[in-house]
C-alpha cells in the first residue's frame, strides 16, 4: 500500500487529522477511514505514518486522547481536538487556501 | 509551551515506559479489529479480512518503531543503550581501552595546558569591571631613551605621569603603577615580596573593592606622604598571615620601614600584569621614603612607571591617541631633563604619547613567550592528531573483526546510520574518558611548566581556575579527534555488502584493496607528521645545545655571586668605597675563596649601562655607543675571561690618579680596526659634560653582557676605586673550586662581624645563565617530549599496519611459498611494502617540516630550520624505528608454514 499516493506534502497529514476530528472525537481507524472516504481513495494512509501522527499531535497538545467503548462494545481509543488544536486547524487551513489558491492562479496563468 | 509540554510528556514516558508501550499495543490491535470488521462489513470472510488488515498494517513492530522515533525520548534512550554496550564492549578488552584513553588524556592534555598558559597571558581578560574599557598610554616608540631604567615597564616618568593625569582628556581616570620587590623582613635574612607602586587612583579606575578594609584612594597618594597605609593581596594574607581577621592595622616591614595595613584586594584581583601576581601595593608617595637617596619620583630621566586608564562613554582608542598626540609636545616640553645634552633633549621632545588596548593589562611575557606557546600548541596538536590517526586504525581493525556482526545487523533490518550512531557512542565514549584524562593531564602539566618558568625573583603566577574558554576549547579539541578517529571507522565498517561479509572467512586471499589503503594512508600521514616533530625535537636541542656550549667569554661554574646592602649602615658617599673594599677583603680572605671581585653589572642579569665614547682619530673625532660595567681587580681572573695585552686594575688605580679603562674586542674592533688598543686613549661621555682622556690599559676577550644571543657589543670597564658616586650596595662574584653551597654560611659569618645591618642574597652564576635560557629549555624539552611521543605512537601504527597486512595475505604467503618462493623473497615482499609507506611519509614530512620551518626561526640560535644535519639525523632515526617496526611482522611472514596457511583456507 502506497503511504502517500498523491504525494501528500509534509505535514498535511496532522491537518488533515486534525480537519477530520473537527466534528467529533474519533478514533484511529476511523479517521483512516474518514480521510479514504472523503478524498474518495485520493490519500489512503497507512498505520505506519498514521500512529505516528498522533504520537506527534498528542505531544503537541493538539488533540487528547481518551479509551471509551466503539459502537460495537469494544474499547479504543478516540481522539479529540484540544482548543489549541482547533487554532491550529483555523490557521492552518487558512494558510493553506491562500497557497493553494496561489498556486492555482500560477498554474492558470501559464496555460 | 508547547516545546514545555512535549518535554514533561517525553519525560514520563521514559518512567512509565511499559504503561506507553502497553498503551500502543492495544490502541494498534484495535485498530486492526475495527480494520478487519470493516473488511467483513464489506463482505470479506473472517479469516480474509483479517489477513488483508494485517497486510495493510504491515509488521506490528515496524509500526511501533516509526511510533517510538517520532518521539524524541526514543533518541536518548537509544545513545544511553549504545553507551552501555560501549562501555561494556571497552571494559571487554581493556588493553586496547586504556592504550586509548592513554594517548588521548596525554594528546588533549598537553593541548589543553599549553592553551591554559597562552590563555593566563595573551586572551584573559583583566579581573576587573568592563575591561573592555581599559587602555594603556604609553609613549608609542620609546628606543633611545636616556636615563635609568627601574622595571620590566619603566616606560614613563614620574614627571610625565603627572602631566599625563593633568592633561588627558579621553579617559574617566588614569593611574600609574610599577612593579618592584621587598624586602620585608625587618632585619637579617632577606625576605622579598611582589611589590606594585601605585598611584591613589588605581582601585578607583578598575573598580576593584577591598575585601577587609578599604583600597588606597588619591588621599592616601599624597606627594611628600611620610607613611602612608598600603594595601595587600588576597593570597599574600592568606600565606603570610595566615587568614588571620585583625589584619587591618597590623604593622609591616618593607625595606626597614614600617607601614600600616589598610586592607586586603579581593581574591581574583592579581593587579593588572597578566602572568604575574602581587603582594603589597604602596601609593607612589612612598616610594622616596623607601628608596631614598635612589629614589626616581622627582627624576626627569628615571624610567619607572606604567599608566592605565579607562576610557570616557564614546571615546575611541584613535580619539584618546590623538588627544594625547596633540598635548604631547607640550607634555615633554615641561618635563624635559635639564641635564640632557641636545640630541638627547631633541630626542626626548619628539616622543609622543598615545593610547593603546588594555583590555587583557600588560605582560612582557607575552613578548618572551607567546609566539614559542602558539607553536607548541601547534606541536602538540600534531601529537594530537598522530594519536588520533593511531586510534583510528585500531578502531578499523576492530571494526573488521566486528564485519560479520555488522553485516548480520544488515541483514536483520538495521539501518547504516543506526549502525554509525552506535560505533560513534563508543569513540565519544573514549574521547569522554581521555578528555577527563586530559584534564588531570594539563592541571599538572601546566603547574609544572608555571612553577619551572618561575624562578626566584621572578615567581610566574597563572590562575588554575577552570573557565569556559578552556572548557571550550578541551571541548572542541575532544570532539575534533572525536570525529577523527571515530567517523572514519565507523563509516567504512558499517559499508559491508551483508552477503559477501557473511559468505567470506575471517581473511581471504582477495581482500578488498580500497580498505586496507585508507589504513594505509593514516600510516602515511602519521609518519609524515612525526617527522615533522621529530624535526622541530632536534631543532630545538641542537638550538639549545649550542646555546648553552657557545664560547660566552666566562665560565660561569663555580661562582657565587653575593649581593651586599648596607644602606641602614647610613655610611657618607666618601666613605662607601673604603667600606666596599674592606669587605671584598674579608671575602677574599675566606678559605675555599679563590678570587673575588665587585662588579656593578652582573653579566646577564638584564641589567645593564652605556655609554657614548669619542676617541680621536686621525684628527676626526669618532662618536659611538658602548656597554659599560664598573669593576674590582680580579674580575677576569674571577669570570676568567682571559686577557689579551696590558694589565688588570690595581691598588695604584685610584681617584687621585689617572683615568683608566679596561676594554673587549668588540671595542677594539670598532674604534682601533682590531689593533691593541693597549695605551690608546678615550674620553666617556655623560649627558652634558664629558671626561677628561681615559687611557686603555687592558685587553680582553669577548664576552656576553645583556644575553647569550646577542653579538658581542663594545665594553668597556672602569674601576670602581675610580667611581665618584659610590652607593649603597655591592655586588661581590667570587669563584671557589669548593661547593658554593658550603660557603654562604662563611660569607654570612664574615659579613655579620662587620655590621649585622647588612642584607645579604645569593644567587650561584650558572642558575642566573641557564635562567636566561628559560625559554630554550622549555622549547627544547617540550618539544623533545612531543618528538619522542609521536615517533612512538607513529611506530606503534606501522607495526599495526605492516601486521595486518601480513595476516591479511598470509593465504597469498603460503602459495608463494607452495610455488617456491624463498623466506628471504617474503622477507622483502613484506619490507618494500613497508619502506613504500615509510618512504612516502618520510618525503611528505620532509616537506611539510620545510613548510612548517619557518615558524620557528626566530627561536632558533645559530642553526636555520632547514639545518641539512638536523634532517639527516630525524630521517635516519626514524628510518631506522621504522624499519625496526616493519621486520618483526615480516620475520613472522618469512615464518610462515605453506601447509597450516594453506589448509587454514
Amino acid at each position: 500500500m502506497v503511504d502517500k499516493p498523491s504525494g501528500l506534502v509534509q505535514g498535511t497529514l496532522d491537518m488533515l487529522i486534525l480537519k477530520t476530528l473537527q466534528l467529533e472525537p474519533m478514533h484511529g481507524y476511523g479517521i483512516a477511514l474518514r480521510i479514504e472516504q472523503i478524498s474518495k481513495g485520493v490519500f489512503q494512509v497507512n498505520p505506519g505514518s498514521l500512529f505516528p501522527a498522533f504520537r506527534r499531535l498528542e505531544r503537541d497538545g493538539l488533540m487528547k486522547g481518551e479509551w471509551r467503548e466503539t459502537e460495537n462494545n469494544r474499547r479504543a481509543k478516540y481522539y479529540a481536538l484540544t482548543s489549541d488544536g482547533r487554532r491550529k486547524l483555523t490557521s492552518e487551513a487558512q494558510e493553506w487556501r491562500r497557497q493553494s489558491g496561489a498556486i492555482a492562479r500560477i498554474l492558470e496563468a501559464e496555460s | 509551551m508547547a516545546v514545555f509540554r512535549n518535554f514533561l510528556s517525553g519525560v514520563r514516558s521514559i518512567f512509565r515506559k511499559e504503561s506507553v508501550e502497553r498503551e500502543m499495543d492495544q490502541e494498534l490491535h484495535a485498530y486492526l479489529q475495527s480494520a478487519t470488521q470493516e473488511k467483513m462489513r464489506r463482505g470479506m470472510r473472517h479469516d480474509e479480512a483479517r489477513r488483508a488488515a494485517q497486510i495493510e498494517m504491515g509488521g506490528l513492530e515496524n509500526v511501533k518503531e516509526q511510533v517510538r522515533e517520532a518521539s524524541w525520548e526514543t533518541s536518548v534512550e537509544t545513545l544511553w543503550k549504545d553507551l552501555c554496550f560501549g562501555s561494556r564492549l571497552l571494559a571487554s578488552t581493556p588493553m586496547f581501552t586504556a592504550a586509548a584513553v592513554l594517548s588521548l588524556a596525554l594528546g588533549i592534555g598537553a593541548n589543553t595546558a599549553i592553551f591554559q598558559l597562552l590563555d593566563a597571558i595573551r586572551l584573559r581578560a583583566l579581573p576587573v569591571k568592563n575591561s573592555s574599557e581599559m587602555a594603556v598610554v604609553e609613549i608609542a616608540d620609546r628606543d633611545g631613551a636616556t636615563g635609568h631604567f627601574a622595571n620590566r615597564y619603566s616606560n614613563l616618568t614620574n614627571p610625565i605621569w603627572e602631566q599625563i593625569r593633568a592633561q588627558q582628556q579621553g579617559f574617566s581616570s588614569v593611574f600609574a603603577w610599577g612593579p618592584t620587590i621587598f624586602n620585608i623582613s625587618p632585619g637579617g635574612e632577606v625576605h622579598n615580596v611582589q611589590g606594585l607602586w601605585v598611584s591613589g587612583e588605581i582601585f578607583n579606575v578598575l573598580g576593584v573593592e577591598a575585601e577587609r578594609g578599604r583600597v588606597l584612594t588619591p588621599t592616601d597618594d599624597q606627594k611628600g606622604c611620610a607613611s602612608p597605609g598600603l594595601v595587600i593581596s588576597h593570597s599574600f594574607w592568606q600565606q603570610q598571615y595566615a587568614g588571620t581577621e585583625s589584619i587591618v592595622g597590623q604593622r609591616i616591614s618593607l625595606e626597614k620601614h614600617s607601614f600600616a595595613i589598610v586592607g586586603v584586594t579581593p581574591p581574583n584581583f592579581y593587579g593588572v600584569e597578566a602572568g604575574r601576581d602581587f603582594d603589597v601595593a604602596v601609593p607612589l608617595c612612598a616610594e622616596p621614603v623607601i628608596r631614598g637617596e635612589d629614589s626616581m619620583l622627582n627624576r626627569r630621566d628615571g624610567w619607572w612607571l606604567t599608566v592605565l586608564g579607562r576610557l570616557k562613554p564614546g571615546w575611541t582608542l584613535e580619539k584618546a591617541t590623538a588627544q594625547l598626540r596633540a598635548v604631547s609636545p607640550g607634555i615633554f616640553e615641561a618635563v624635559v631633563p635639564s641635564d640632557f645634552d641636545d640630541s638627547s633633549a631633541k630626542h626626548f621632545l619628539g616622543y609622543k604619547l598615545g593610547a593603546f588596548p588594555g583590555q587583557t593589562g600588560v605582560s612582557d611575557l607575552r613578548d618572551t613567550y607567546e609566539s614559542p606557546l602558539w607553536l607548541l600548541l601547534g606541536l602538540a596538536g600534531l601529537v594530537l592528531l598522530i594519536a588520533a590517526a593511531n586510534l583510528a586504525n585500531l578502531m578499523l581493525a576492530r571494526a573488521s573483526a566486528r564485519e560479520r556482526e555488522m553485516a548480520v545487523r544488515i541483514a536483520l533490518g538495521a539501518t547504516r546510520g543506526r549502525l554509525i550512531r552506535q560505533l560513534l557512542a563508543e569513540s565519544l565514549l573514549l574521547a569522554a574518558v581521555g578528555a577527563l584524562g586530559g584534564m588531570a593531564v594539563a592541571r599538572g602539566l601546566t603547574q609544572f611548566l608555571v612553577s619551572w618558568l618561575s624562578t626566584k625573583q621572578d615567581p610566574l603566577f597563572v590562575d588554575l581556575a577552570t573557565d569556559w574558554r578552556m572548557l571550550a576549547f578541551t571541548t572542541v579539541v575532544t570532539l575534533l579527534a572525536c570525529v577523527l578517529f571515530g567517523l572514519a571507522p565507523a563509516l567504512r565498517a558499517t559499508k559491508v555488502a551483508p552477503g559477501a561479509a557473511l559468505k567470506s572467512s575471517g581473511h581471504n586471499a582477495t581482500s578488498p584493496r580500497s580498505r586496507f589503503g585508507f589504513r594505509r594512508a593514516l600510516v602515511v600521514s602519521q609518519i609524515a607528521l612525526s617527522l615533522t616533530l621529530v624535526v622541530g625535537a632536534i631543532l630545538f636541542a641542537r638550538s639549545l645545545w649550542r646555546l648553552a656550549n657557545l664560547d660566552a667569554g666566562f665560565t660561569q661554574q663555580g661562582v657565587l655571586e653575593t649581593d651586599l646592602d648596607f644602606t641602614e649602615l647610613k655610611l657618607p658617599a666618601e666613605g662607601r668605597y673604603e667600606f666596599k673594599r674592606t669587605m671584598l677583603d674579608q671575602i677574599r680572605g675566606i678559605p675555599g675563596v679563590d678570587s673575588a671581585a665587585t662588579a656593578a653589572i652582573v653579566p646577564l642579569s638584564g641589567d645593564g649601562m652605556n655609554r657614548q665614547v669619542l676617541v680621536e682619530r686621525s684628527g676626526q673625532i669618532m662618536q659611538s655607543k658602548a656597554n659599560l660595567n664598573q669593576v674590582s681587580s680580579a674580575y677576569f681572573e674571577t669570570l676568567r675571561t682571559p686577557f689579551l695585552a696590558g694589565r688588570d686594575f690595581h691598588s695604584l688605580d685610584t681617584l687621585a690618579s689617572p683615568k683608566v679603562v679596561i676594554v673587549n674586542q668588540a671595542f677594539a674592533r670598532r674604534f682601533f680596526d682590531g689593533q691593541n688598543p693597549v695605551g690608546k686613549t678615550i674620553r666617556i661621555k655623560g649627558y652634558k659634560d664629558v671626561t677628561p682622556p681615559v687611557e686603555i690599559i687592558g685587553y680582553v676577550k669577548d664576552a656576553k653582557y645583556n644575553n647569550l644571543r646577542e653579538d658581542f657589543r663594545p665594553t668597556m670597564y672602569t674601576p670602581i676605586a675610580q667611581d665618584e658616586h659610590p652607593d649603597t650596595g655591592e655586588t661581590i662574584l667570587l669563584r671557589s673550586s669548593a661547593s658554593l653551597f658550603r660557603l654562604i654560611p662563611l660569607i654570612k659569618e664574615a659579613v655579620e662581624k662587620s655590621s649585622p645591618a647588612i642584607d645579604l642574597t645569593f644567587t650561584p652564576f650558572h642558575t642566573l645563565v641557564e635562567q636566561s635560557m628559560l625559554r630554550d629549555r622549555l622549547m627544547a624539552r617540550l618539544s623533545g617530549f612531543f618528538g619522542l611521543l609521536a615517533a612512538l605512537l607513529a611506530t606503534i601504527g606501522l607495526y599495526g599496519v605492516v601486521s595486518y597486512m601480513v595476516s591479511q595475505r598470509r593465504n597469498e604467503i603460503g602459495i608463494r611459498m607452495a610455488l617456491g618462493a624463498d623466506r628471504g623473497s617474503i622477507l622483502k615482499l613484506v619490507m618494500q611494502e613497508a619502506a613504500w609507506l615509510v618512504g612516502l611519509g618520510l618525503l611528505a614530512g620532509t616537506a611539510l617540516a620545510l613548510a612548517g620551518g619557518e615558524t620557528a626561526s626566530a627561536l632558533l640560535f645559530g642553526l636555520k630550520p632547514w639545518d641539512v644535519a638536523t634532517f639527516a639525523m630525524a630521517l635516519s632515526g626514524l628510518t631506522f624505528v621504522s624499519g625496526a617496526a616493519s621486520l618483526l611482522p615480516a620475520l613472522r611472514a618469512a615464518r610462515v608454514d605453506p601447509m597450516v596457511a594453506l589448509r587454514d583456507e
